[in-house]
């Protein structure tokens, strides 16, 4: 049996510890705000945190991440950094397809965890491994510095 | 409000009086908040007729005031839900607030598609550019007579002359009264009311919403997680199916052990899919968990009959191209004569063109839920081509179309890669669930192709070889240009036959050209459907128009801008676009300097496509080991009256980081198997490439232009034409790479 | 280069060959076979396990005896030497084509001695290293070889220029470079040590690439260990140097590489050395991978040639954080951006990685390493590793990256992760990338 604590709440799960966490929230837990896109942590659609730290889920075995906290766009905004991201998200109107969104925004959330001040260079280096084949870029970036704003203030 | 009479007028067709909706469906429904609206909800509110006002098929009044837009368009990324919704409420009056957006069900009698119609497509679908056209119209239609029909309510429950009656943010007033009440108040009056037969939608100066910021009705549930895409409908005994395609394209199943896989605990079902006319087939594994059944895929082991495989690699498709290139092709246009000879003092430009397959590769690989009944069959997707794939179903399955109830989802991207026309994708997830069932699987199925079997599995952007020979006179005048294709269709062609899409924007060349004469040659015998990606044709022949008139101004010693705005004498559109590109990017003026041993330059390219006209100067820094970076785009696009100005701009920026990332891509075969699998080989563009961009709207008051596909087209060639203005040749070849030989 | 290596090689054979027969005579072995060395079977043997299959692991017999994709030890892996290409044989019980008719003297001279049913085997084969097996070791392997199910599938015959076609000619090779001798534990190390040697030299054949070959491609016996290229891969100095070696590391990092692919603050095993580590090393007991580690420390350091020094604290990962970079030189920026796309979702930027521990870059040779061998082969092949039941893999860009791009990623790794200006250039990825081709 393995233990996992999502979104603050405790889930068990009798499984394959191979499982990557991605299908056990997708498919075990019904929480679908993850996103599979690639499956080899090359686009970042299935991003979430653990311990606070952005992790791609379809590479993460649920089995190694047992007493460790995981958080999921679906608590994003129980969190003061994710809540204004998905604000300014709203504001520059970001998504378009919005499939690759919950990791963006759950990668994004780390950044803000790192620095509320982030420079250009330092979303270039913690965002390019997030893909959005709509190419949204622009709002990203935009949305991210406008977050940071909120939180500074 | 008083309304002016001045607006235009419309008989309303029979086909916006039907009404009714498919009760018991699991639709899409989205609000302002942009959460998912439950069958259930729907279908209680259907079934109380008198709580529920739907004067046509494109609009519904509740009692609570809730106005329900009927999308008959595919979300998928383009604002559709959020452009029809502002149109209806802004005929409405409504509140942007009391909005809400839903999926139509599949029904050809009642939302066939106006501008695919009109093309030879009689089917309700999303494609070409062309939502805001049709609904321009429509929608606005169908908001004025709800409004109308509430007001008469509104007069007769409180005895007044309708015409003393204005309506604002959802709201009917009696001025003289003081009396005022929601929309809702009325819906029981209005329900028994007629439909009137004539209206009249608002004048432009009228506008309150159009033209102005309505927020996206998609976006709050695509912040959070909670919007639904196929990928996450998950339904009572749903078994999901991973399929082992062949590695050889166009291989069979010989046989296969299946005993591994079925050892896999919560793997169910282990089916064979013989291949479809426009899917491959194999052999599918059905589980609960994706993740499982993509282990349980794994782990057979399947012999293929390869004697029907193809053998063929990209290199010798493109040896045929180049050599069909040679020979003169079926005509697709002749205009006055072509000049044999180069003018006394005037130039040639004689250049051949090669550019890849590529995949659409859009976020949400396909899939598709696919539920058998004894009935008929229901669907769950991100349906793009709703007619079309509800009669291919209706006709494998041997049932009526209205057999096939399709709930449309938002689809992660598509790109035109959901509207096969040949429903691949859909056929294929049918004809899984189909074998389940035959082995006792009764619940839906839910196919999903994992990320490399998306970028193996066919129809792809077809690869294409373009030979030009552009003859320019002393004047710097186009003597002639003769301009062959060679490619796939997307359709059979008849012997000698011709594909329009294989040539539009070169058949239809905007560039004053004293003769032009279009042919083309097609391989369709090579067994590797293609299909349809975001704006189609002109993905490849913009790049070859827009490189050679670059290069003729270089000839004749013109400015590439100015050349082109001379050129373009029969198209004002096209030259005010390109004018304020270039004015709004400071073209002639100096770039700022780059760092050492950088070099800048800008270059500019223009198209109209689907009625839109985009014109882009790309800045671009080359750097001294070769590579190239793409820093600032300067976008003018001319769509008509712009109904979501933000909404315009995002489709142009997103389509700039579209055809950037044509650059890099490539889909290559070797020996019959596709060479690449995942965004390690099929690279997109990320956070870091993707250049400033800036976006400018020409005003107009024109009908509106689609806006999904036109921000493609010029980035390519904006971006090659910078290069060559550095380095003094045009690439020809895609894709280029991110750097260039400076050797 | 390399025609002129062969002409050499073939100088020195011929040479050699005079000699080599007259010392024919005293350079086999004589007397009785002695004693093994071990009773067999560690004490800690993994449940389930026969000694024969368990001997057979440890000597990594499926690694090169399984085509890809193939049944296992059925043969017909091809080898790529710069003469022509061999085929590891088919070592099922298959009466035919395997090793089914083949009596137990004759496999254990083929095993030994490098003598087959065809002739002189090359010594791709290592019973250069097996000579030091013992007899009842050979034998308990071929026990187990026998229960397979027997696979018919014909060894494809051998493609190889003259006059290395001539398998008679490798006795006079065996005669110049090959002593046959049986392993002898040293009286003077402890038992712990001794059967670390054994398992390292007889059954492992470590050094058969780990270290650098004469100009006979013999193993250079005062360089063993000390690290060599192998594959277009580099096999690294696995002596007791603390600089060039692995002195440096703690018995927990050397455990952890031999025995799951990944030594925690240094290496994770890719490429040849993640097949040695997936089809052999972990199946090891724990006892013998201890044995195994006593036995490194024991080796005489050696410096060896393409020798690297790593930087285990480089300055540019102690600026980073796991999203953010610091300290780098802008000289790297194309490699950066490449970077910061395709590979930091994994590696991050502060040397830890992510997802999985063999993402971590930090004190890894293959990044402090300035020829950036071992990175090309990885950025352009990919790696992968099944520990476990785990596997684990980074996937290639040969497709999607320009010669230029691998180059660039190489030396801006080294930069970032080595504190190293790297040295790789288009033409060495250009190298590589024909190289492993030629491989295919």
């Amino acid at each position: 049996m393995i233990d996992l604590t999502i979104n603050g709440r405790a889930v068990q799960f009798d499984g394959d510890p191979e499982m990557p966490l991605l299908w056990f929230l997708r498919d075990e837990a019904g929480m679908t705000g993850t996103k599979f896109g690639c499956g080899i942590a090359m686009c970042g659609a299935c991003t979430v945190q653990v311990d606070g730290e952005p992790v791609r889920s379809c590479q993460t075995p649920v089995g190694s991440v047992t007493g460790q906290d995981i958080t999921t766009i679906e608590a994003a905004e129980q969190d003061r950094i994710g809540a204004a991201l998905q604000a300014a998200w709203v504001e520059n109107q970001v998504p378009q397809c919005g499939y690759c969104q919950s990791g963006q925004i759950m990668q994004a959330m780390a950044l803000l965890a790192e620095t509320i001040e982030p420079t250009d260079a330092d979303i270039d280096a913690a965002m390019s491994g997030n893909i959005c084949r709509c190419a949204t870029y622009s709002r990203i970036r935009a949305a991210i510095h406008r977050a940071a704003e909120t939180l500074r203030a | 409000m008083t309304r002016h009479h001045s607006s235009t007028s419309f008989a309303l067709s029979r086909r916006q009086l039907l009404a009714g909706i498919g009760a018991g469906s699991f639709a899409l429904a989205v609000g302002t908040g942009g959460r998912l609206a439950l069958a259930q909800e729907l279908a209680d509110k259907a079934a109380d007729a008198a709580s529920l006002f739907e004067p046509n098929a494109f609009i519904r009044i509740d009692t609570d005031g809730q106005v329900t837009v009927v999308s008959s368009y595919l979300e998928m990324g383009q604002g559709t839900f959020t452009g029809l919704a502002t149109l209806a409420a802004d005929e409405l009056d409504a509140d942007p607030a009391q909005v809400r957006v839903e999926a139509a069900p599949a029904d050809a009698s009642r939302y066939t598609n106006p501008f695919l119609a009109s093309i030879g497509f009689a089917v309700q679908g999303t494609g070409g550019s062309s939502a805001m056209a049709g609904a321009w119209n429509q929608m606005r239609q169908a908001a004025a007579g709800a409004r109308a029909m509430l007001l008469s309510a509104a007069a007769r429950d409180w005895d007044v002359d309708a015409a003393e009656l204005s309506v604002e943010a959802g709201r009917i007033r009696h001025a003289a009264s003081g009396r005022e009440d929601g929309f809702g108040a009325f819906v029981a009056t209005a329900t028994t009311l007629t439909v009137p037969r004539q209206v009249t939608v608002k004048d432009p100066s009228e506008f309150r919403l159009i033209g102005g910021h309505f927020p996206r009705v998609d976006v709050p549930a695509k912040v959070n997680g909670s919007a639904i895409y196929t990928q996450d409908i998950k339904l009572d005994n749903m078994l999901v199916a991973v399929i082992a395609h062949p590695p050889r394209l166009w291989s069979t199943v010989r046989s296969v052990d299946a005993a591994a896989a079925l050892e896999i605990p919560g793997v169910q079902y282990v089916v064979e899919v013989p291949a479809g006319a426009a899917y491959q087939g194999g052999v599918a594994v059905l589980a609960r968990n994706t993740w499982v059944a993509a282990q349980g895929r794994d782990a057979l082991d399947i012999d293929w009959d390869e004697s029907l495989g193809l053998t063929t690699s990209t290199a010798q498709i493109f040896e045929r191209y180049r050599a069909l290139a040679e020979q003169p092709g079926n005509v697709s246009v002749e205009k006055g004569t072509i000049l044999d000879k180069v003018p006394e003092g005037g130039h040639v430009i004689e250049a051949t063109f090669e550019q890849p397959f590529l995949a659409h590769a859009a976020m949400e690989p396909m899939n598709c839920v696919v539920h058998i009944r004894e009935d008929g069959v229901e669907v769950w997707n991100g349906e793009q081509w709703h007619t079309a794939d509800q009669g291919a179903i209706a006709a494998a399955m041997g049932i009526e179309p209205g057999q096939v109830t399709i709930n449309q989802l938002y689809a992660g991207g598509s790109f035109g890669r959901r509207a096969n026309p040949f429903s691949d994708y859909v056929l294929e997830a049918l004809a899984i669930a189909r074998a389940a069932r035959e082995q006792g699987h009764t619940g839906p199925v839910k196919m999903v192709w994992l990320r490399e079997d998306d970028t193996q599995a066919l129809q792809y952007r077809p690869a294409t070889v373009h030979k030009v020979r552009l003859v320019l006179r002393s004047d710097g005048e186009i003597g002639s240009l003769q301009w062959r294709a060679v490619g796939q269709s997307f359709f059979p062609v008849p012997e000698g036959g011709t594909d329009a899409l294989l040539v539009e924007g070169a058949s239809d060349f905007a560039y004053r050209t004293g003769a032009l004469l279009v042919d083309q040659h097609l391989a369709n015998d090579q067994r590797l459907p293609v299909q349809w990606m975001r704006s189609v044709g002109h993905t490849h022949t913009n790049v070859v128009g827009e490189t050679i008139i670059d290069e003729a101004a270089r000839l004749v010693g013109r400015d590439a801008y100015e050349y082109r705005y001379d050129l373009l004498s029969d198209h004002p559109r096209q030259q005010a676009t390109l004018k304020l590109a270039a004015d709004k990017a400071g073209w002639g003026t100096p770039l700022a300097p780059g760092a050492d041993g950088d070099r800048r330059a800008r270059g500019i390219a223009v198209r109209e496509s689907f009625g839109t006209v985009v014109a882009q100067v790309a800045e671009l820094t080359l750097h001294a080991d070769g590579s190239y970076t793409v820093d600032r785009v300067v976008c003018a696009v001319d769509c008509g009256y712009a109904i979501n100005p933000d909404i315009v701009k995002a489709q142009m920026e997103g389509g700039i980081g579209f055809g950037l990332s044509f650059l890099r891509q490539e889909i290559t075969l070797e020996d019959g198997q596709i060479q690449q699998s995942n965004f390690h080989d099929y690279p997109v563009l990320r956070m870091n490439a993707m250049p400033v961009t800036e976006v400018h709207i020409v005003p107009s008051g024109e009908a509106p232009t689609g806006v999904g596909e036109p921000g493609v087209p010029p980035i390519g060639p904006a971006v090659l034409n910078a290069l060559a203005a550095l380095i003094g040749s045009y690439a020809r070849t895609l894709p280029l790479g991110d750097s260039v030989s400076l050797t | 280069m390399k025609l002129l290596r062969l002409v050499a090689v073939l100088a020195v054979l011929c040479v050699i060959a005079a000699g080599g027969l007259l010392a024919w005579g005293w350079l086999a072995p004589t007397g009785p076979e002695p004693e093994p060395p071990f009773a067999g079977l560690p004490a800690d043997m993994p449940a389930g396990m026969s000694r024969g299959e368990y001997l057979a692991k440890a000597a990594d017999c499926v690694a090169c005896h399984t085509a890809k994709g193939g049944e296992p030890y059925a043969g017909g892996l091809p080898f790529h030497l710069p003469f022509g290409t061999i085929y590891a044989t088919n070592l099922t019980p298959d009466d035919e084509t395997g090793i089914g008719a083949l009596s137990a003297d004759d496999f254990v001279r083929a095993v030994r001695e490098g003598v087959g049913s065809q002739g002189h085997l090359y010594p791709a084969m290592p019973y250069t290293s097996y000579a030091k097996l013992s007899r009842d070791d050979v034998l308990v392997i071929r026990d187990f070889l026998m229960t397979l199910t027997p696979v018919h599938a014909v060894t494809p015959k051998s493609d190889l220029d003259f006059p290395f076609d001539q398998r008679w000619g490798m006795a006079f090779w065996n005669a110049a470079f090959f002593r046959e001798e049986r392993f002898r534990p040293d009286p003077g190390a402890s038992q712990q040590v001794n059967r670390g040697e054994y398992l390292a030299t007889a059954l492992g054949h470590c050094g058969e690439c780990h270290t650098p070959r004469n100009i006979g491609f013999a193993m250079q016996s005062r360089d063993y260990l000390a690290g060599t290229e192998v594959e277009g891969w580099k096999a690294y100095n696995t002596t007791s140097d603390t600089t060039y070696g692995v002195g440096g590391w703690t018995d927990a990092q050397l455990k952890g590489y031999l025995w799951r692919g990944h030594a925690p603050g240094r290496s994770s095993a890719a490429g040849p050395m993640a097949e040695v580590v997936e089809y052999s090393l972990q199946n090891l007991s724990e006892s013998d991978i201890d044995a195994l580690v006593a036995y490194m420390r024991k080796v005489e350091p050696a410096t060896g040639e393409d020798n690297v020094a790593v930087n285990i604290d480089p300055a540019a990962v102690a600026a980073s954080t796991p999203l953010r970079s610091g300290g780098d030189n802008p000289a790297y920026l194309r490699g950066e951006r490449l970077f910061q796309g395709d590979c930091a979702g994994c590696h991050q930027y502060n040397g830890v990685g992510r997802q999985t521990d063999f993402a971590a870059l930090s004190g890894s040779r293959a990044v402090n390493d300035p020829s950036g061998t071992a990175l090309v082969q990885v950025l352009l092949n990919g790696t992968e590793i099944t520990v476990q039941g785990r596997h684990q893999f980074m996937p290639g860009f040969a497709r999607s990256y320009s010669n230029a791009d691998v180059a660039a990623v190489a030396n801006y790794v080294l930069s970032h992760f080595g504190d190293t200006e790297g040295k790789v250039d288009a033409g060495q990825v250009e190298t590589a990338r024909s190289g492993q081709a030629a491989l295919r």
